[in-house]
Formats: structure tokens, C-alpha cells, sequence
């Protein structure tokens, strides 16, 4: 397995920006009540959040960033922008171009976007800290988020009553008296059918058959345009390769679970990530969630659960924290990083 | 290992279902409310419990609780 490291780069806060509106599983009633229930009891989500119609993921991402750089008083300083979603505003131009100028950042800003899902979080952090830890830029934005209800149908069980909206800001900064990050990262194209969005880009660009509803198994109806997830192949896959991941990183530094404070995991479903942790024997309150009021907010939940469930503990303590991202793709990936005093907020976007 | 132990796991995973129900001829997909969610818990716990990661290839071509057992047995 092969890894990267990074330098001299510090992690300084952490928005997150979630729509108000709430959407509760118990409600779900294309499906009867007790699926409803073993969904909960299963997946974990009680809870998640819907952007509204006019909301974009870059929307609640500007949010998070807009509170963040005036909570911080930075705005003049940032050199860089990195979009992590798969909900881009535009096929073109790029949304983290859009973001500089709406957030009234310099010019000089560097900015581009990087399509993944789940996994887009520990990918964000290793790119953003390439260009960070040589100095010639000395801060940074990391924006990570999707609107994956946009894609998700009511009829359809599988996806519908999984995915939560949120967007995340997270500000990096150039230090060279900081401890080493080391990253794992990888990837699986095998398993691109497994979470697919088919129709409206170039390979089956939208036509006239990207809108007709098909029956896939009882409670499973949408068209090709909306997104369709196997989730036999995820858990499959996340039970194989995730636990590895994590342990290759805890074996080849050297490290032990006591010696790691959280380990936080990509918020994809209860069930997963509780075999994931009993696989690796690590004790239930070093694993913090957050799905049970947001559901799978794909390459937020990273951040969104440490805004959430770690609050006090990062913002007043140092911490050593493995994160591991995983998912569509298939793409995946864990990252061994120390914090100190991160700061933290939730913004509910109207 | 022997069956009554995967069958009292089973069990104990499935909360709708009566202790004492399943047999090793048990059809699990016909069990009281099998949804595909359980399909899902059933390859956590087996993953959990004996370490074998089955495909979902594997889970559709087994009809009973014997088969399952027959698998974790030849691996």
C-alpha cells in the first residue's frame, strides 16, 4: 500500500453549514412502518437534512466559508480553493472559480474543483496539502459538501431515505513547527456501477429515455438521471477495503489504538461503519457519529461529525485523529492527523 | 462451530423473528418481514462473527440456513 505525506500543514477550523430544513425517517411512507424502522434501527438515520429547491451545495459551502473567513478574519489571505463535491453548480466552469469571486477573495487566488463523493474529504486534504506544505502558500480553503437529494428519488428505498445535504469549510494553514499527516489513498474503478448517476454527461448524455421510470425490485423506481446505489456491492466493498486501510496506517507508523484519540469515520451507514469498528477492536467511544440527525452527507460527513460530535474536544485539546473516507467510486482513502485547538461551528442555512 | 450457534446468532440479529423459529431448512428469505436490509445484516454478522466476507453472489445462490452454514464451513 502506498501513502503520501504531508508537511508543515495545520488544520486552523472547521464551518459547516447544514439546510434547516429536517426530514425524518419515521415519516418515509413509501415504505411500511417497520421497514421504516429496521431502516432506522439499520442505517442508524433518524434525521437528515433537505436543501431546498434554490439551494446548491455551493451554497451552503459559501456559508460555512463566508462565516469562517469572518469568524477569522482572513479573507485577504487566502491563496487557494479547493471544491470537493459531485453537485457542482455548472458542468463548466468550475465552482471553486465561482466561490473566489463570490466570497471576494484575491484574484490571485488558485482555484479548482475535484469530483468525488465519500471519500473527498481525505483526497481534499492531501492535494490542498501538497501545495501548502512547501510555503509559497500559506493558507488555504478546503470546501467539501454535496446536495445529494437532488439526485435521489422518493420512490426509490435505497437511496431516497439515505443522503443528508451539508457543506463544509475548512481552513488550512502553512506550519512548519507541526507534526507530519500521513495519507492513504485509493481507488477501485471496478466498481463504478455500484454508485452510478448514468445519464446527463457525456458517456450517455440526457435524452428523452434519461427521464423514464423503471421498476428495478419492489420499492426501487427511478430513471436513469437519478442516482442508483447497489448496496450489497458498498457494503461489500467498505467491509474489505476499509478496516485494511486503517490498519495498514496504524501498523506502518507504528501506532496502536490507544495511542489515536477519534477515529472518524465517513458517516456511510451504521451498520458498516459499527463492523469496521469491530473489526479493528476499536472501543465504541473513540468512534464519534453524526448520522443519526444528518444521514450520508458524502464527502461532509468528515467534518460535519467532528463540528458535531467533537466540538469541545477539538477545540480545546490536541488530538490525534485518523479519518477514513470511502464510497463512490469505488474511491477511498485514510489519514493520520494530529490538531490542535481546531475551531468549530454549524450554521443552519434558511 | 455447529449451526445452532449461526442459528441462534441469526436470531439474535433479527429482532422480529421468534427465538426458536429458524431451522437449518429455514428459507431465510421467507423469514417473518426479510427485507433486503437484512441481507445486509446477515453479511455483517457473518463477516463479524467467522471473519468471511461472502459476494452478494454467494448470498443470492443460498436459499436456507444450512446453506449459509456450508459456506462459512468451506472457507
Amino acid at each position: 500500500m502506498g501513502y503520501i505525506t504531508v508537511k508543515n500543514t495545520v488544520i486552523k477550523a472547521i464551518y459547516t453549514s447544514v439546510p434547516k430544513q429536517k426530514v425524518y425517517t419515521k415519516d418515509y411512507d413509501w415504505v411500511s412502518v417497520t421497514e421504516r424502522a429496521l431502516f432506522a434501527k439499520t442505517t442508524g438515520i433518524t434525521e437528515r437534512r433537505v436543501a431546498s429547491s434554490t439551494t446548491t451545495c455551493s451554497d451552503l459551502c459559501f456559508q460555512a466559508a463566508d462565516a469562517l473567513l469572518n469568524d477569522l478574519n482572513c479573507r485577504d489571505e487566502i491563496e487557494m480553493i479547493l471544491f470537493v463535491s459531485q453537485s457542482p453548480d455548472y458542468f463548466l466552469p468550475s465552482t471553486a472559480v465561482i466561490l473566489q469571486d463570490k466570497l471576494g477573495l484575491s484574484k490571485n487566488t488558485l482555484a479548482f474543483d475535484i469530483n468525488l463523493g465519500c471519500s473527498g474529504y481525505i483526497y481534499g486534504l492531501s492535494v490542498v496539502g501538497q501545495f501548502l506544505q512547501s510555503g509559497n502558500i500559506k493558507k488555504a480553503l478546503l470546501l467539501c459538501g454535496d446536495k445529494s437529494t437532488i439526485s435521489t428519488n422518493f420512490q426509490d428505498k435505497s437511496t431516497y431515505p439515505l443522503f443528508g445535504d451539508a457543506g463544509t469549510a475548512t481552513l488550512l494553514v502553512y506550519d512548519d513547527t507541526v507534526e507530519n499527516w500521513v495519507i492513504h489513498l485509493a481507488s477501485d474503478g471496478s466498481g463504478k456501477d455500484s454508485i452510478i448517476i448514468e445519464h446527463g454527461h457525456s458517456r450517455h448524455p440526457y435524452g428523452m429515455i434519461s427521464d423514464e421510470y423503471m421498476e428495478y425490485e419492489p420499492g426501487v423506481i427511478r430513471t436513469k438521471k437519478h442516482l442508483a446505489l447497489n448496496g450489497m456491492d458498498v457494503f461489500n466493498f467498505a467491509l474489505k477495503e476499509v478496516a485494511p486501510s486503517i490498519k495498514f496506517m496504524l501498523e506502518h507508523f507504528d501506532k496502536s489504538i490507544d495511542d489515536i484519540d477519534y477515529f472518524v469515520l465517513h458517516q456511510a451507514n451504521k451498520l458498516i461503519n459499527e463492523s469496521v469498528r469491530k473489526k479493528l477492536k476499536i472501543p465504541a467511544e473513540k468512534v464519534p457519529y453524526s448520522i443519526q440527525d444528518f444521514g450520508n452527507t458524502s464527502s461532509a460527513s468528515i467534518p460535519l461529525t467532528i463540528c458535531y460530535s467533537l466540538k469541545n474536544e477539538i477545540e480545546s485539546n490536541h488530538l490525534r485523529l485518523l479519518f477514513a473516507g470511502f464510497g463512490v467510486g469505488f474511491s477511498w482513502g485514510s489519514a493520520l492527523i494530529s490538531t490542535s485547538r481546531i475551531r468549530t461551528k454549524i450554521i443552519e442555512h434558511d | 462451530m455447529n449451526i445452532q450457534q449461526l442459528i441462534d446468532q441469526i436470531e439474535n440479529e433479527f429482532e422480529e423473528v421468534q427465538p426458536g423459529t429458524i431451522k437449518p431448512e429455514s428459507s431465510f428469505r421467507e423469514l417473518e418481514g426479510w427485507s433486503s436490509m437484512h441481507a445486509l445484516i446477515l453479511i455483517a454478522l457473518i463477516d463479524n462473527e467467522y471473519d468471511i466476507l461472502l459476494t452478494g453472489e454467494q448470498l443470492k445462490n443460498a436459499q436456507t440456513v444450512q446453506d449459509l452454514f456450508e459456506i462459512i464451513q468451506s472457507k
